[in-house]
């Protein structure tokens, strides 16, 4: 129990997915115009990564890796593939069931919602669980069954949710300065984005 | 021969080395631009890969672009790319294994770089492989001269080395006597993003000036 609030507060906090590991960098910078639109499509992360990570856990240690289905046999460099191919299916049902039952939230999330499938927090999140599944089973970091892989994947999409709401509140404000003509838009954003890194930095020893 | 290194062809192939460039202007491929970029000699392997990986994509894309289905095209699109880097992993692997150990879930994570897919839908499903092949090298080499450039300076100033050699000498460091210290926030991912941030803006003040011109 005491593992797996460690894992979901660094998680959030310490391994950040964009300020640690700059991973969903396009959509991050593209989408964080106004918080609202940050905050539907930081839902949709959360929501898809809470789906795709558990099941690329059970696919990595039941399927692809050693001796899971063949004896002597180590599928696991076909990962790549199986992996994308589950987030690309998982996006699709989630987007069907979406327009299905809430049509709504389908209308507001709109294009964003199939672009997850080549984001690179999903894609991310999935390779850094199957890293962690090796490790030491004492350090913080340690995914060692399902339960861990659904608290990782829900504290790296909170953690990218905190991220793409923060820096879209800034962004509005920052609409009403006076930024030199060639910094504006996307330079600026990435120096905001490197000093928001440099402020996460400061949980960087946090250990629960 | 000379059709096809044509004006037009050209053009295609240099866009995006300037004009036209993934990382400063398009933003593409972000992600993976700023992570490897702490040192120098990843950047470049991460570089050169993204490089061979895109011109072939493309030009498979290409071959393929009358055969698919419209509707299925992003999941072709995602088995090629897959299945290209996943060779390219496996080749690192063998070859340069210091250098995987060190771009870890990077090399993976092209898979889901945003310059592969968008120039395959861009480019390579309107037109044929050739100069899908020359617009997948533009590309790539426009994404490799920025990760390079700013792997050149995280790894001058946060390390003092340049591709694991000394370029500052030892005797001026503190340590021995001198008055020089390594900045360690060049190996911190927050400089990653400032650095690019200032390439950005070098770049758009240099292209507006040549226009305005």
């Amino acid at each position: 129990m005491e593992q797996m609030l460690s894992l979901f507060v660094r998680s959030i906090f310490v391994d950040n997915m964009i300020f640690a590991f700059f991973l969903g960098m396009c959509s991050y910078l593209a989408v964080s115009k106004n918080v609202k639109t940050a905050l539907g499509l930081g839902v949709a992360v959360i929501f898809v990564l809470l789906i795709t990570v558990p099941v690329d856990y059970l696919l990595q240690t039941k399927v692809l890796g050693p001796d899971c289905l063949v004896e002597g046999v180590d599928l696991s460099f076909l990962s790549f593939i199986l992996f994308i191919a589950v987030i690309a299916g998982m996006v699709q049902l989630v987007e069907m069931i979406v327009e299905r039952f809430s049509p709504s939230l389908y209308a507001a999330l709109g294009i964003f919602l199939p672009l997850i499938a080549v984001n690179c927090a999903i894609m991310g999140a999935s390779l850094f669980m199957q890293q962690r599944i090796g490790m030491d089973p004492n350090s913080s970091q340690y995914i060692g069954d399902v339960w861990d892989a659904v608290v990782y994947a829900l504290g790296s999409g909170i953690g990218w949710l905190l991220a793409i709401v923060g820096l879209a509140a800034i962004r509005e404000k920052m609409a009403y300065t006076d930024v030199p003509k060639p910094l504006q838009g996307l330079g600026i954003t990435f120096i905001t984005v490197g000093l928001m890194a440099m402020a996460f930095m400061c949980f960087s020893g946090l250990n629960i | 021969m000379s059709k096809l290194f044509s004006k037009e062809n050209r053009e295609v192939f240099a866009n995006p080395l300037n004009l036209d460039n993934p990382v400063t202007v398009q933003v593409l491929g972000i992600c993976s631009a700023l992570a490897v970029t702490a040192q120098l000699e990843p950047a470049i392997v991460m570089g050169l890969s993204v490089t061979v990986i895109t011109a072939f994509a493309n030009v498979i894309i290409s071959l393929l672009r009358k055969t698919v289905p419209n509707r299925i095209r992003i999941i072709v699109q995602l088995v090629v790319v897959a299945t290209l880097v996943t060779l390219v992993s496996q080749i690192l692997k063998a070859f340069a294994y210091d250098v995987s150990v060190q771009l870890s879930v990077y090399v993976g994570l092209i898979i889901t770089n945003c310059i592969l897919m968008g120039r395959l839908e861009a480019f390579a499903m309107q037109n044929g492989p050739w100069e899908s092949f020359l617009d997948g090298v533009g590309s790539g080499l426009g994404y490799a001269w920025i990760l390079v450039a700013v792997g050149f300076v995280r790894e001058l100033f946060g390390a003092g080395t340049l591709l694991g050699m000394r370029v500052i000498p030892e005797c001026l460091y503190v340590e021995n006597g001198g008055w020089y210290v390594n900045n360690g926030m060049m190996t911190m991912p927050a400089m990653a993003m400032i650095l690019v941030g200032c390439i950005i803006w070098a770049h758009r003040a240099y292209n507006d000036r040549k226009t305005s011109k």
